[in-house]
């Protein structure tokens, strides 16, 4: 019985394995993301951006050194750490160099110790990680290391240009913080509250409270308290079904000031927003899409409209790690030995086509960049998301955001 | 397992006694010569990743089917169990990292067993007064209070990163520090031989033969003198320490473990994964442990659907073959002894391959609707076994169609003449 | 003392919509033995379709239409599938219909996709109804209790006073006699799946505006649902409600009123920890009420079976 199921195994393994180490010409980045389950969407639009601006970026022009095209791998990790671990390993087997991910901190944690422990200990298949939207500062502080690199801002920098920005409003006395019962959550928090004490001590923070991630079916007990509280701002970090349960409550019980996100646009939440949110909710992030910074970015976009209309580009900050990418391997090179790309990438200075600079800085490789404050409104919308008719308008920018905050990262190089 | 039983008075060494321990040899032999040449076949590292994954959730599941097959107790979170296990052992291996402690690397699971015992007995002792819906729903009940807990109590668990160590800052086993993939593959071998081992003897004692009774009968088992609830608490206790052991190598082998070992998702995984292969048989969670693991993460690669497929062969199962694979490999015995398997033969290609094949354009027109559907513009090309085409044009529709009716329709015309070689098989001296 | 009033108000409108999910388990439970898990599925079916059809036809016709829909499915799903696993005992039915809410969800991803649907609130109910302290009640939660319990009322008065509900309650209890009377036993066995489901299918099309409706709305709802039957005890009408207006109740309050461990600790006379960071300890003293309010319904079942296994309102098991 044991040996019949042995020799079914044997076949079908042999079949897979095999059948996937064929093609060696295209370099080939990994994208392990969820693409089914709960986060599918999130996980399946950033793979879109991600083939688009290998395509429209690097591959139509001609490819790097020479004519080799950029090849995106997708892997699915169904937002499972141990899955993520399984599909590196299958990545690494096909001679992938190059993982790309960003959904879930925690994937990322476990993606950057697993990547760092292979490539101790296997010096002759070294991968980089390519971390698109993970933003645990953890990983470019205590856990940080030579192979992995940030091309979003963290949480602690966006909440620094969010309190820049909103530390210039006069009218803002009572601030109510409320995020997800986890490091990302706490972080934010965290952030919040010391930096408000810096920048406006005279404001008052009348709630920090934390729910549990994931949980929460009905909001209205948090925005109770929120509206108790006589709060002027509220600012959270919650992203996916979790903003959306929050916002739509908070508008909904009476709430009337403005809302202070990290995640409220995109893969559907716009158009849930819709006419409710107009006006109240902000997003801090990279990239401005509204205005559109350059003619180029602003051809890219109509073609990834043409291609994806369903679509958004809500990450374009995926654009940069191509660009970023493409730089550095036509610096160093070559592709293959990924110490000399890792080299060429930190301290890049890159011009984004979202509108200024990137700079990936040497101690931490953390790239920092405009930073924005957006708010979902549908006037002066040319790219809405959702084809809701909303979108995303820039309404201040901090330049170079927290270029010279501190790091506890002590990189061991190679 | 069949046990050669007499109750012929000049063998007393061969009368069925409770505790017998007729053990066939064979299978453990070619399976443990299997495990070890292995690697020579596959040697890429994934390979070696998955097989220990395949190996891991092995273990797993015998330690479920300790409960749902043996003892009739259907458990919903059982997945705490190996996770608190694998905890404990990710702990132990951050204490060994810190503190210089010399404990080598193959002892490690055996703690994780330890607490995941520890843990069982102290939830067993008023969850397993009942056998039904009130062990299910108590067993439902800590196994979400756990993984809620999980993501609040961060010194122990981690918060949503979990919490991650390096095994190689154990004692060096024979020189060997586990730092190389095939190393790990062999001590996850050596454990899954020593586990199964164990879980069969068990068993095979008057415990594990009492679990069976408790299962069926549980009145007339106390009528023999045996406390039913007891019974039920050992077997619960032995499954914990199995599971903890799963756990341990589950470190081992991830160097991280978080809130995802924990939560109801996994458990209902264990589940599916060992009624799939079969709660009837002991070696049927082996089976279905291979499938499942070979099913998520090598199908997972052709197709973002897999979630569909599996899901509707669990249904297939459900209805079609209760019994699981193994049930379905053991209907297959009263032929054989007869000698009459092959004449199964012919009928079974004649049928299950066209019926494979119909599934297959099934599959196909399904994979069709959802590119068309959920693709983007422009992209219209599509890759399915093999071949690329154009999922917009007409063709590909028209031949993914014709082949699901035609390899269906084929399989049910050839079904009775393959149900009539079934009876003819099943019928012993030749007579129809 | 205004903020407790809304607190009610807030409690009981999830207990209600708690209630109309339950009241089908709990009844299909009672009928068949069955513990069905797809019942959460069923709920988003209706929230999907009802989505799907308000689009064209407007939300009221949604409302009419969805649950029916998903009645005849379920009823479909329980003759065609149930009663073939019927035959092989609890543990199939289970896993069948564990498998069942798998597949459901990846069909309702591969034909909706995996985004949220904008599915919201008429227009007609999308304002205040009246504000306490400060606090709106919106119209729409008003218009959800009113729907649930006009549909309490209509189940009791069925299963109590007519003739119909006379034959369900006595078939509950002793099937065989009642099919020797003549009845069609596994017509009403598949009547009562497919109002069971079509009552998880009304509490989808009204949840759906104010819970969204994306994929994962079943995955959230299902294990608190069987917490709720098995508190009020497996097969009473009586009991699902009590047990869903209780844990209504329960996690509304604790997540207004910041309860902190620290202070109960504190009350009980254990002194804080200085060292904070370093105690092994130190998260269960950070704990408030609002972190742990989802789970406390499942600490409330877990302490009900160990004292009284039958649940609160539920029959000795026999």
């Amino acid at each position: 019985m044991k040996n019949l199921t042995k020799l079914g195994v044997v076949s079908a393994l042999s079949l897979v394995i095999g059948a996937s180490a064929a093609f060696a010409e295209n370099i080939k980045i990994a994208f392990i993301d969820p693409l089914s389950g709960p986060f599918a969407s999130t996980g399946t639009n950033g793979l879109h951006q991600f083939e688009f601006a290998a395509d429209h970026m690097v591959n139509e022009k001609g490819g790097v050194l020479g004519g080799t095209n950029f090849e995106i791998v997708a892997f699915d990790n169904k937002i499972s750490p141990k899955e993520s671990l399984i599909q590196l390993q299958v990545a690494i087997d096909q001679g992938i160099r190059y993982i790309a991910q960003g959904n879930s901190s925690g994937v990322a944690n476990a993606l950057t110790e697993a990547i760092d422990k292979h490539n101790k200990r296997n010096p002759d298949s070294r991968v980089l990680f390519l971390n698109y939207a993970a933003v645990d500062p953890a990983l470019t502080n205590e856990k940080c290391n030579f192979w992995h690199f940030r091309f979003d801002a963290n949480a602690d920098i966006k909440m620094d240009a969010l309190t820049d920005v909103m530390a210039a409003d006069e009218n803002m006395k009572k601030v109510y913080i409320i995020g997800q019962d986890y490091s990302f959550g706490k972080a934010v928090a965290a952030a919040a509250v010391s930096n408000l004490a810096s920048k406006r001590s005279d404001v008052e923070i009348v709630g920090n409270e934390l729910h549990p991630i994931g949980k929460v079916k009905d909001f209205t007990p948090y925005s109770r308290k929120i509206v108790a509280s006589g709060a002027d701002a509220v600012i959270t970090g919650n992203w996916g079904a979790d903003m959306l349960g929050l916002g739509k409550s908070v508008i909904e019980n009476g709430f009337d000031g403005p809302i202070y996100t990290y995640y409220a646009a995109g893969s559907g939440i716009t158009a849930a927003f819709g006419e409710s949110a107009k006006g109240r909710i902000r997003l801090i992030s990279q990239g401005g899409i509204n205005p559109i910074a350059t003619d180029e970015a602003r051809a890219t976009y109509e073609a990834f409209e043409a291609k994806y209309p369903e679509g958004n580009i809500d990450q374009s900050r995926i654009f940069n790690v191509i660009g970023m990418l493409s730089q550095a391997i036509e610096a160093a090179g070559t592709a293959d030995d990924v110490v000399a790309v890792a080299k060429q990438l930190e301290g890049m200075e890159y011009e984004s086509m979202w509108g200024g600079k990137v700079f990936m800085r040497p101690q931490d490789h953390q790239a920092i960049q405009d930073m924005h404050v957006a708010v979902h409104t549908d006037e002066n919308i040319d790219f809405d998301y959702d084809l809701s008719g909303y979108g995303v308008l820039t309404e201040s920018t901090v330049e170079m955001a927290s270029m010279d905050s501190p790091t506890t990262c002590e990189m061991k190089r190679p | 397992m069949t046990d050669q039983i007499t109750t012929h008075p000049s063998k007393p060494s061969e009368r069925m006694r409770a505790g017998s321990l007729t053990l066939t040899v064979g299978p453990w032999v070619v399976a443990a010569i299997a495990l070890m040449i292995m690697p020579y076949i596959f040697t890429s590292n994934s390979a070696l990743t998955i097989m220990n994954q395949m190996w891991i959730t092995v273990i797993f599941a015998l330690a479920y089917n300790m409960l749902l097959g043996q003892g009739g107790m259907l458990s919903f979170g059982h997945a705490v169990y190996m996770g608190l296990g694998g905890f404990f052992c990710m702990h132990i291996m951050n204490y060994v990292e810190d503190f210089g402690l010399a404990l080598p690397l193959p002892l490690l699971p055996l703690f994780g067993g330890l607490f995941g015992m520890g843990f069982a007995m102290i939830i067993g002792s008023f969850s397993t007064s009942g056998a039904g819906t009130r062990f299910a729903m108590i067993s439902l009940g800590v196994g979400e209070l756990i993984a809620a807990c999980s993501v609040i109590i961060v010194a122990f668990f981690g918060g949503e990163e979990g919490i991650s160590g390096d095994r190689t800052y154990g004692l060096p086993f024979f020189g060997i520090e586990f730092l190389k993939q095939i190393e790990v593959y062999y001590l996850i071998s050596f454990w899954l031989m020593l586990s199964a081992l164990l879980m069969y003897l068990f068993s095979r004692t008057p415990v594990g033969r009492m679990a069976n009774a408790v299962r069926d009968n549980p009145e007339r088992a106390q009528f023999l003198g045996y406390s039913a609830r007891w019974v039920r608490f050992y077997s619960f206790c032995a499954s914990g320490f199995f599971c903890g052991i799963a756990g341990g190598l589950f470190a081992i082998s991830y160097e991280i473990l978080t809130e995802e070992n924990l939560n109801a998702a996994s458990s209902g995984v264990i589940l599916l994964v060992t009624f799939l292969g079969g709660v009837g048989f002991f070696f049927g969670p082996i089976i279905g442990a291979i499938v499942f693991t070979l099913l998520q993460t090598v199908l997972s690669l052709q197709t973002e659907l897999w979630a569909i497929y599996v899901g509707s062969l669990f249904l297939a199962t459900v209805m079609f073959f209760p019994g699981g694979l193994a049930g379905l490999m053991m209907m297959h015995v009263p032929a054989v002894r007869l000698g009459k398997a092959g004449g199964l033969l012919v009928p079974y290609v004649k049928t299950l391959v066209p019926a494979a094949i119909g599934v297959l354009g099934i599959c196909a027109l399904i994979e069709m609707v959802f590119h068309v559907r959920h693709g983007a513009t422009g992209d219209v090309e599509m890759t399915l076994f093999w071949t690329t085409f154009d999922s917009h044009t007409v063709l590909p529709w028209i031949i993914a169609a014709l082949v699901a009716v035609v390899g269906i329709g084929i399989a049910k015309a050839t079904a009775p003449g393959l149900k009539e070689a079934w009876d003819e098989a099943n019928t012993p001296g030749g007579a129809s | 003392m205004e903020l407790i009033l809304v607190n009610i108000i807030d409690g009981l409108v999830t207990g209600l919509l708690l209630f109309m999910l339950s009241a089908g388990l709990t009844l299909i439970f009672s009928m068949m033995g069955v513990l069905n898990f797809a019942h959460a599925s069923f709920y988003m079916l209706g929230a999907y379709f009802a989505y799907q059809i308000s689009i064209a036809l407007g939300f009221w016709v949604g409302l009419l239409v969805a649950p029916l829909i998903v009645g005849v499915m379920g009823a479909g799903v329980e003759r065609y599938g149930l009663r073939r696993v019927h035959q092989y005992g609890h543990v199939p039915e289970l896993i069948f219909t564990f498998g069942l809410a798998l597949l459901i969800e990846e069909l309702v991803q591969f034909i909706w996709g995996k985004n949220q649907m904008p599915y919201s609130i008429p227009e007609v109910l999308d304002f205040t109804a009246f504000s306490i302290a400060g606090n709106s009640i919106p119209a729409f939660k008003i218009f959800m209790i009113f729907t649930s319990v006009g549909i309490f009322i209509g189940l009791l008065f069925i299963l109590t006073k007519t003739r119909v509900g006379m034959i369900i309650q006595a078939a509950l209890s002793y099937p065989r006699t009642v099919e020797a009377l003549g009845h069609n036993v596994p017509l009403i066995f598949m009547g009562v799946f497919g109002v069971g489901t079509a009552l998880a299918g009304v509490a989808g099309v009204i949840a759906g505006p104010v819970l969204g409706t994306f994929p994962g709305m079943a995955f959230v709802l299902g294990s608190i649902v069987f917490v709720t039957i098995v508190i009020g005890g497996l097969g009473s009408l009586w009991g699902a409600l009590v047990a869903s207006l209780l844990i209504g109740w329960i996690t509304t309050f604790a997540k207004s009123y910041n309860i902190a461990m620290s202070d109960i600790l504190n009350g009980l006379g254990i002194a804080t920890p200085e060292n904070m960071s370093e105690n092994p300890l130190r998260d269960l003293w950070t704990v408030t009420s609002p972190q742990i309010a989802d789970i406390l319904p499942y600490i409330l079942m877990v302490l009900i079976l160990i004292f009284r296994p039958a649940g609160l309102f539920g029959k000795r098991e026999s």
